[in-house]
């Protein structure tokens, strides 16, 4: 039943036939082969395999960091087919919130500054980022962290900030590139907690990357890619986050 | 504020040592460039002091005078012709020259004699902190300036030396009349300034003329050119101009201190755009991260030209009270160092020019950046 409403609902990031070649001459790879991947409105799909099967690759490509050497890619609808470096911008300023493996929190910002810096980007300040920003970092359960720099954070507690700062420009799409990889269990659980809540939401579908075991029971779909292929693609364990959402 | 303002002023802090490093490029390179400029201006009035200070509509010098110590004379005669011109209201004859001012230990040095008619209003000395101007048409009597006693071996009113074999008395002292040559100006009636420098009585340096009231300046220069052809009719900016334009650009002087001036330029432009290129570097998981968050170029861009204006600003206050500082030590000086308002608002621009100049490394740096590296650090 949960899987129908899945295909049923919006692709937030579509990706067909692609194919994506890095570096040139004699260190010349083919990272991508044929790759068809929809990330649908309201779930948390899990792209899992080893080192060097293309996961990077695939999340850089489906975000607009690269543009395909074939195939193509839309976001909500929209193309990045001929899209310049500033055009690929716009459009993760649009659609996408990003989490890293390593946060990338600015160490010179605040939590909240940090939150507020992706609003900042898209050119919206004053009273009305703030409280966004902070709204944001409530969400993720850092209510008492506004002024704390980086630094002064736990390593669970920068991802939630990264969680954040990825989340309040509400974008349709979050990918988030092994969220987990750098924190315990405890944290790890937390923050995929928080990203399963995310991807209930609706128009908002949730990438992540990785290949820890323990992000399964979250995900409602789990793909596995081996050398630039996806070559499984399954239901996850987890609960369904339509049906959660009240979809059935 | 826009954050990209607080990134790049928590950035500039970030890093002491460099912010150190960047405010001394700055620094250096703004005394540097104020000092330079300050002298430029200061020589520029200390050559035309003279002029400045005489009370004249035109000046009558010979063709071709470059300066106000150009050593060209004009006949005497020339004065009736002057006077005979429609419009002159006066014409004050000054005689000027370098002598021999013999001490009292009988040691000999350089002096450069004024002399003019005391009891006409052309050019007498001024800021008299001793003595009168009317003391100077007693037997003997000069006026020297009292930053040149010990020079000239005197000690103020009524000492006595030699001025060319002629005894001289002091008999009004100024306060602040210095030449950039560093020969002291003596002043004496126009008839002992003869004797002092040996300008015949049928010559004269120059002629200061008033002009009537409601005299067309353009119209009376033309009419004493025509008449006076070996002469010429300058204005006081006229003949301020000239006398600058030689000292400061027929020396070389000038374009020695515009060259200094620029080395500062130079030189600060390379420390600012190293410490920035190498900041940028510093930051540039931060600037692929924003990238990689969907900022545009410009936004990045501004985060560095922020940085760079912030450096400019910090940099020139230090700088400009070290350059206030310059021009209180040197303004009793032979040559002070000058600093106006516009030559302030000039250099601040200039070292805002300077420092967004200096940020274009590290925006090329910012230009090559891969928001996929996000995901590989």
């Amino acid at each position: 039943m949960s899987r129908n409403l899945y295909a049923m609902a919006q692709p937030v990031l579509e990706a067909k036939g692609l194919t994506q070649v890095l570096g040139s001459g004699a260190a010349k790879v083919r990272a991508l082969k044929d790759v068809n991947f929809t990330l649908r409105a309201g779930e948390l799909a899990l792209l899992m395999g080893p080192s060097g099967s293309g996961k990077t690759t695939l999340l850089s490509v489906l975000g607009c960091m690269l543009t395909p050497t074939v195939g193509a890619v839309s976001v909500c609808g929209k193309s990045t087919a001929g899209a310049d470096a500033e055009e690929l911008a716009r459009l993760r300023r649009e659609h996408v919130g990003f989490i890293f493996q390593s946060y990338h929190l600015f160490s010179t910002l605040t939590a909240l500054e940090n939150v507020q810096l992706a609003l900042d980007v898209r050119g919206r300040r004053g009273n009305d980022a703030e409280s966004r920003a902070r709204h944001a970092l409530v969400r993720v359960g850092l209510a008492e962290k506004f002024a704390a720099t980086p630094r002064e954070l736990s390593g669970g507690e920068q991802q939630r900030v990264a969680i954040a700062r990825a989340i309040v420009s509400d974008p349709s799409a979050v990918l988030a590139d092994e969220p987990t990889a750098a924190l315990d269990g405890e944290n790890g659980q937390s923050v995929m907690t928080i990203l399963s809540t995310l991807a209930k939401e609706a128009k908002r579908g949730v990438l992540v990357v990785g290949h820890d075991p323990r992000l399964m029971p979250f995900a409602d779909r789990i793909i596995s890619i081996a050398d630039g292929r996806l070559v499984d693609e399954r239901s996850g364990t987890g609960p369904p986050r339509l049906r959660a959402a009240g979809g059935s | 504020m826009p954050l990209n303002f607080t990134l790049a002023l928590r950035n500039l802090f970030h890093d002491r040592l460099r912010f150190v490093a960047t405010m001394v490029g700055i620094v250096f390179s703004v005394v540097l460039v104020l000092v330079q400029m300050g002298l430029y201006l200061g020589f520029g009035r200390v050559v035309s002091t003279m002029i400045d200070h005489a009370s004249a509509d035109l000046w009558i010098v010979r063709q071709g005078t470059k300066c106000f110590e150009d050593p060209s004379l004009l006949d005497a005669h020339v004065r009736d012709d002057v006077l005979a011109t429609a419009g002159v209201a006066s014409a004050v004859p000054v005689v000027i020259g370098f002598s021999d001012w013999r001490l009292p230990s009988g040691e000999m040095t350089p002096v450069f004699v004024v002399g003019t008619d005391l009891n006409a209003n052309g050019l007498h000395p001024w800021n008299v902190t001793a003595g009168s101007i009317k003391a100077l048409a007693n037997d003997k009597a000069v006026a020297v300036d009292q930053t040149y006693f010990k020079r000239l071996g005197v000690s103020g009113i009524g000492s006595t030396a030699d001025l060319r074999g002629r005894p001289v008395r002091v008999s009004a002292v100024t306060d602040g009349i210095r030449s950039f040559t560093t020969t002291p100006y003596v002043f004496a009636d126009l008839k002992r300034a003869r004797d002092y420098t040996g300008v015949p009585s049928n010559k004269l340096s120059y002629l200061l003329v008033k002009l009537k009231p409601g005299a067309d300046v353009a119209q009376v220069q033309r009419a004493l050119h025509s008449a006076i052809p070996s002469t010429e009719a300058l204005t006081r900016a006229a003949f301020r101009d000239r006398s600058r334009n030689f000292w400061l650009f027929g020396t070389g002087a000038g374009a020695a201190l515009f060259a200094g001036a620029l080395l500062g330029l130079i030189v600060g432009t390379v420390i600012v755009a190293q410490t920035l290129y190498s900041s940028t570097k510093d930051h540039i998981d931060e600037f692929a991260t924003l990238r990689a968050l969907g900022s545009s170029n410009a936004y990045i861009y501004r985060v560095i030209i922020y940085q760079a204006l912030l450096s400019a600003a910090i940099g020139f206050c230090f700088a400009a009270v070290i350059g206030f500082i310059v021009v209180e030590v040197t303004t009793k000086g032979a040559l002070p160092v000058v600093i106006t308002p516009a030559l302030i608002a000039a250099i601040f621009g200039l070292t805002v020019a300077m420092c967004i100049a200096s940020a274009f490394a590290a925006i090329l740096r910012v230009l090559r950046i891969d928001p996929v590296m996000v995901f590989t650090r």
